[in-house]
């Protein structure tokens, strides 16, 4: 839109721009003092950030630039007061207390603007380019999908953040990922973010800031590019983003915080000039082709460990020798063995939701799935909306009783069983095809509980047939021709 | 178990070397929900977190978990592999194994928020070459209680009949060895400095 109307695009990198722009002070030892311009926070990595200011005896620089909600440790089956795990209680009430104190707004319960942080602060238009973005939870790197430069940090930074409204940080590498073509019918962005990582290693990132970007990546959604741009950490990458454009200035016009009158077209001005130049110097490049990716599943217990679902788990022989040890820890602890299609594995339950997967369009997804068939006897399917805001659009076009006539449960928002802070959890050895982003071992709730990570569509999928199965069959689409060998 | 011993007092100020016993912990890409799974966050302090190190490990292990060995006990050196601490940005994980008695963590290479978590902290995290790696927590294991000294200024470990040499950056050996690795304070002092960054945001400045 502007960059077609005289707008300019200043040279560097998105990256270096946003950087040179939050840069308050040098500090000793070679870090950057670095202005955070949203700080978002939650109930269970603030609780001891906030101890420490009162230890301290410092106040919060400026309350105006936090903003808090309640995602981890919410029930998703009822949410009455008080919650009847004492614990998740006293967080809620510890975090109430907080934000009451310190002057920081709480989209609490019941507001009508709850939900995990990554999915309420896009959604209210909190999240614009060229903001520098932190939160007490990794996927943080979520928000970059606007030209943010947003990443997680850990509890004694978000003490820095409240007392400081800056952190300490050292400047990243940026690896350019270019994405050329489209992706096929039945693949989604959860699909190319994992053969992304397959590809590049739950390591490949460290050091870096991942910039994407290409044809492919230009055509995706907002909602296609958080999904995109949530596990770039899972990669290693502590930040990723794209280049805020057309699209993302659509997204954000009208939403609660959006700029309004003049300002947004100023914003708007602002906001394209942010782009990486034709000029910009890009430290690493990696190019993928988005027409070859099939639907992706993870068989192992890192998100790395992904296969397309037309694949077999891979032989020791197919793994590089570094990786030959944690390949024989999955096989042991999935109880997947090398050489088995991926295809046809029996699973337990199925989670759709999540910061990655819990929006409308992922819900539109699985429900274009569901519709019209039944969930496999024996197995528990549940959604668990992204946020209230997710969920009163879903349920106004009838997506609630789309799954509950399929036989999934219809649940309230929060994180659920992603990280199992709450009641939902896997039990046992328990299975899961999950729309969430950790295939880490025991991440559901269960010591010794195992998860397959795939988009939503390909949840409802498992959920219908009670097994891994490809979504391209279900939804009649011709699946595309892999090559032999 | 490291709950029968007197909890080790927090560092404060400069630290110029870790000493004691070492305890290996193998495997790469070792997240920090097996560092800490998530039930354990379900509180408003960090005290406590000791038991629920490696919890999970430890369960699935039944007592043959190097947390759980009578002659680890007190150990203050995490000898690890690869990518230690990826996933989660949870501060509770380096809570965790500092509350159990970890002072310093060698390996050969860890994940970026958990290593920002850790020095924040003052838990120094220092890095050998694989194969390096290898040979250090071969002789750890074959001498589980043989005394080291890690010192920071040198970046070595000294132990097992020799000299370690190790990696520690210019940037986070200065902070650890002149006890500015707690940055609340350095950030704080920079008023003017805030308020100038602040000023020149167009986002925070109605895009003017």
């Amino acid at each position: 839109m502007c960059l077609g109307c005289g707008d300019t695009v200043s040279a560097g990198t998105l990256y270096d721009k946003v950087w040179d722009l939050h840069r308050v002070a040098e500090l000793p030892g070679g870090s950057t003092q670095l202005f955070i311009g949203l700080h978002l926070i939650h109930e269970v990595t603030s609780p001891q950030a906030f101890a420490a200011l009162r230890d301290l005896g410092l106040g919060v620089r400026h309350p105006e630039r936090t903003v808090a909600t309640v995602d981890h440790i919410v029930p998703t089956t009822s949410q009455a007061r008080p919650f009847a795990d004492p614990l998740a209680e006293e967080m809620l009430a510890t975090l109430e207390r907080n934000c009451a104190e310190h002057g920081i707004t709480l989209h609490g319960l019941g507001s009508g603007r709850q939900g995990i942080v990554h999915v309420i602060a896009p959604e209210l238009g909190l999240t614009q380019p060229g903001m520098t973005v932190a939160c007490g939870d990794s996927h943080t790197s979520t928000h970059g999908a606007f030209g943010a430069i947003a990443f997680g940090i850990g509890t004694s930074q978000v003490r820095d953040v409240l007392a400081s409204q800056s952190l300490a940080m050292n400047k990243l590498k940026v690896r350019r990922i270019l994405v050329e073509g489209r992706l096929q019918p039945g693949v989604f962005a959860k699909d190319l973010v994992l053969h992304i990582i397959r590809s590049l290693g739950v390591k490949g990132g460290v050091g870096y800031a991942y910039e994407f970007a290409g044809s492919c990546i230009e055509a995706l959604s907002m909602e296609e590019r958080m999904t995109l741009c949530n596990m770039a950490i899972e990669g290693g990458a502590r930040c990723g983003y794209v280049n805020p454009d057309a699209t993302t200035f659509a997204y954000i016009q009208g939403r609660p915080f959006a700029p309004e009158g003049t300002a947004w077209d100023r914003a708007v001005a602002w906001w394209s000039s942010l782009a990486s130049g034709a000029d910009a110097v890009f430290d690493d490049e990696v190019v993928f082709e988005a027409g070859t990716i099939a639907p992706t599943v993870t068989w192992g217990i890192t998100p790395g460990q992904g296969i397309g679902v037309d694949e077999s788990v891979p032989s020791l022989a197919d793994t590089p020798v570094d990786e030959r040890p944690l390949a024989e820890e999955a096989y042991r602890y999935m109880d997947l063995q090398p050489g088995m299609p991926i295809a046809g594995v029996p699973v337990d339950v199925c989670f759709i939701g999540s910061c990655i997967n819990g929006r409308l369009s992922d819900l539109q997804a699985a429900a274009a799935v569901a519709r019209g068939r039944q969930v496999a006897p024996g197995l528990k399917a549940f959604v668990v909306p992204g946020s209230e805001q997710v969920a009163a659009a879903a349920e106004a076009e009838g997506l609630d009783a789309v799954f509950t006539a399929a036989g999934f449960e219809w649940r309230e928002p929060g994180c659920s069983m992603c990280l199992a802070m709450n009641p939902d959890r896997l039990e046992g050895r328990q299975i899961s095809a999950s729309s969430s982003n950790r295939n880490f071992k025991g991440r559901q709730g269960s010591a010794s509980g195992r998860t397959l990570l795939m988009s939503p569509a390909m949840v409802a999928a498992a959920a219908v047939t009670g097994r891994v199965s490809d979504v391209r069959d279900l939804l009649a689409l011709v699946p595309l021709q892999v090559p032999v060998g | 178990m490291s709950s029968s011993l007197p909890p080790r007092p927090f560092p404060a100020g400069p630290i110029a070397s870790v000493t004691g016993t070492a305890v290996v912990v193998r495997g790469d890409d070792i997240d920090t929900d097996r560092i800490i799974p998530a039930r354990f966050l379900k509180c408003v302090t960090f005290e406590g977190l000791a038991e629920g190190a490696f919890a999970d490990d430890r369960t699935e292990l039944a007592g043959a978990h190097a947390f759980d060995q009578a002659e680890h006990q007190g150990a203050t050196l995490l000898l690890v592999n690869r990518n230690f601490g990826c996933g989660s940005s949870r501060e509770h994980a380096p809570q965790a194994l500092m509350r159990w008695g970890i002072r310093a963590v060698v390996g050969e290479s860890f994940a970026e928020i958990f290593y920002g978590n850790c020095l924040a902290l003052g838990l120094p995290c220092l890095t050998a070459g694989h194969d390096a790696m290898r040979a250090l927590q071969e002789a750890a294991l074959a001498a589980p209680t043989a005394p080291l000294c890690l010192t920071l200024a040198e970046a070595t470990l000294e132990g097992y009949g020799q000299r370690w040499p190790l990696v520690l950056p210019a940037g986070p050996l200065q902070m650890l060895t002149t006890g500015q690795w707690d940055a609340t304070g350095q950030l704080l002092s920079h008023h003017a400095e805030l308020s100038r960054t602040l000023a020149a945001l167009p986002y925070a400045n109605g895009f003017h």
